[in-house]
């Protein structure tokens, strides 16, 4: 055989895996349409505002689930986003060289434990603190708001909020920490000869210069924690009902759908899951190509893991 | 009067620096919170009976994880049979023929597919071999880690080859040597170790993953070596033992969440010293 056909058949062939990957994405998402025809077709776009699953009357809606991912991985962000980019300015500017690369390392094994860890710490050492602790804490002195009325349970839609927002700390703080190290030094040090200080430095020189990269590192985030199944499952208290307070237990999608899949064998409740699955992959989808565009707009960040 | 907006002004910078430093003791206590509470609830349970012996009803004591052990392995192993070469071999168009719309659009998937909620690929594997064998297993819970694993090997691949300094290619081509052998035996060979790494990774990934195998590979309280049954894992175990009501139980969720944790950790440690040395 000729050594040009020998190539050619070597590039045909990758290129035809990397086909697969077309295939593959185009695959989840014509599967996923196709499945949930049945839910689709009985209950349409109803399906999103209803708030009423009840599998032995065969009736369902999505809301309380929607609802509940929402303002889980809402929450989640609000409490990581502050403490990442913390992080991050810690890392890229505040600590010792010596210091950076075990605090760097500690902070991504978080991201590597498995997110059923979490869940069973969430569920034996966070819940009762939230419980014994926190809940009644935040019930005292902030209880004449409606998030925090009601009977301290441990497991609900803080909690989750608290385990999910652990497990995205690491995504956001170590994109961020790249994002602010390749800011150039010729501008740190043209926001210090105008006279300001190291912090005013960094929070108008360097978060701005930033910023692109940063949002796209919390949409990331947020992505996950949309997506993030086990832990909150674990901790969430799985209740299908619409609550202001984020003492009463709630539930996500991707909890609904771990617990329910096995179990349903009604046509219509399966196709019901797996709608809310559609649902989250939409978002997530959405989210991760956002995120994306916006990180390689950041030309230094190519060779950056997201 | 200057003097006070300059204290106010350093009084800000130092409230904001304390904060970062918190941030990063609380990122940092958090993990040893949480290794630390895993390991000195989990070693208690570990012995040799948890390795080699089945799991026991509610109520006997004694008895082991071997069937979730065992059953991790071979759904990993055979996600790993699909993923590692497709997933190389995608990184090495990406890398060395990866130019165009074609390219880009392939590039794109991969990241977005990176994203992809676990549940997702569970319920896609469900939809493809569950429903048409109408049976949960080891199959296709295999397929769905290899739908997770396949983006982390397909983009630390590409970003490894292009590490692979062009003499070593030129080199090669200009003694004769067909591109695709100076491909497979030169530019791949350079970068072995590097691929290597992100195959860990992505094992250490899926190795952890209880979400897509509660419907696909199902669990198993006995040993399974069939692909078209349902098969145990450690994570799939751990999470029924962890919502069970049984003392017992809890104990044994423990005790599986310290073998998987250090599983994972030593996978990723080795994987990320490794990576690091090589820079």
């Amino acid at each position: 055989m000729s050594r040009k056909i020998e190539d050619n058949l070597f590039k045909w062939l990758t290129t035809l895996l990397a086909l697969a990957i077309v295939l593959l994405s185009t695959g989840i998402l014509l599967m996923l349409t196709h499945s949930s025809g049945l839910s689709f077709k009985e209950f349409g776009l109803g399906f999103l505002g209803s708030s009423e699953w009840d599998p032995v009357r065969k009736v369902f809606g999505a809301l309380p689930f929607v609802w509940g991912t929402f303002v889980s991985a809402t929450l989640a962000l609000l409490i990581a986003l502050p403490i990442s980019i913390g992080i991050a300015v810690f890392l890229s500017e505040l600590s010792p060289l010596w210091v950076r690369k075990p605090v760097s390392l500690a902070i991504e094994l978080l991201s590597a434990i498995p997110s059923v860890i979490y869940g069973l710490w969430g569920l034996f050492v966070l819940a009762p603190i939230m419980q014994l602790h926190i809940e009644p804490f935040l019930g005292r002195h902030l209880g004449f708001l409606p998030f925090f009325k009601g009977y301290p349970l441990g497991v609900g839609m803080l909690t989750g909020s608290v385990i999910i927002s652990i497990m995205i700390i690491p995504t956001i703080s170590s994109i961020s920490r790249e994002v602010l190290s390749s800011v150039p030094g010729h501008q740190k040090e043209a926001g210090m000869a105008l006279g300001m200080t190291r912090w005013e430095v960094i929070w108008k020189v360097m978060l701005p210069y930033g910023r692109v990269g940063i949002v796209g590192a919390t949409l990331l985030g947020y992505g996950r924690a949309l997506g993030e199944t086990m832990a909150i499952a674990m901790v969430i208290g799985n209740t299908p009902k619409l609550s202001v307070s984020l003492f009463d237990p709630a539930y996500t999608i991707s909890s609904v759908i771990a617990n329910e899949f096995v179990e349903a064998v009604e046509p219509l409740h399966i196709s019901s899951l797996v709608e809310l699955g559609l649902i989250l992959f939409f978002i997530t989808f959405l989210l991760n190509a956002i995120a994306r565009f916006l990180l390689t707009r950041m030309k230094r960040f190519e060779g950056v893991r997201i | 009067m200057s003097n006070l907006r300059y204290r106010k002004r350093k009084l800000t910078q130092d409230v904001m620096f304390i904060s970062s430093y918190v941030s990063a003791v609380i990122g940092i206590s958090l993990l040893f919170l949480i290794l630390g509470y895993v390991f000195y609830k989990g070693v208690r349970g570990i012995n040799l009976d948890f390795f080699l012996r089945l799991p026991t009803p509610v109520g006997v004591s004694g008895g082991g994880m071997s069937n979730a052990l065992i059953g991790s392995l071979y759904l990993i192993g055979f996600a790993s049979l699909f993923s590692i070469p497709i997933g190389i071999l995608i990184g090495v168009y990406l890398s060395e023929f990866g130019r165009g719309a074609f390219a880009s659009l392939v590039r794109f998937l991969t990241e977005t597919l990176a994203g992809l909620p676990a549940i997702v690929a569970g319920i896609f594997a469900y939809t493809v071999i569950v429903i048409p064998m109408r049976k949960f297993s080891a199959l296709a819970g295999s397929f769905a880690l290899s739908i997770l694993m396949l983006p982390i090997i397909v983009k630390s691949t590409e970003e490894l080859l292009k590490m692979v300094p062009r003499d070593l290619r030129e080199a090669s081509l200009a003694l004769g040597i067909p591109k695709w052998k100076t491909i497979v035996k030169v530019v791949l060979s350079t970068a072995k170790s590097g691929i290597l790494t992100g195959i860990i990774l992505a094992v250490a990934r899926a190795g952890g993953e209880a979400a897509p195998l509660l419907f696909t590979a199902l669990g198993n309280s006995y040993m399974n070596l069939y692909p078209h049954e349902p098969m145990a894992s450690l994570p799939v175990q751990l999470y029924v033992y962890a919502v069970s009501p049984y003392e017992d139980w809890h104990q044994k969720a423990w005790a599986s969440a310290l073998v998987l944790v250090g599983i994972v950790l030593i996978a990723s440690v080795t994987a990320r010293s490794y990576a690091s040395k090589r820079r």
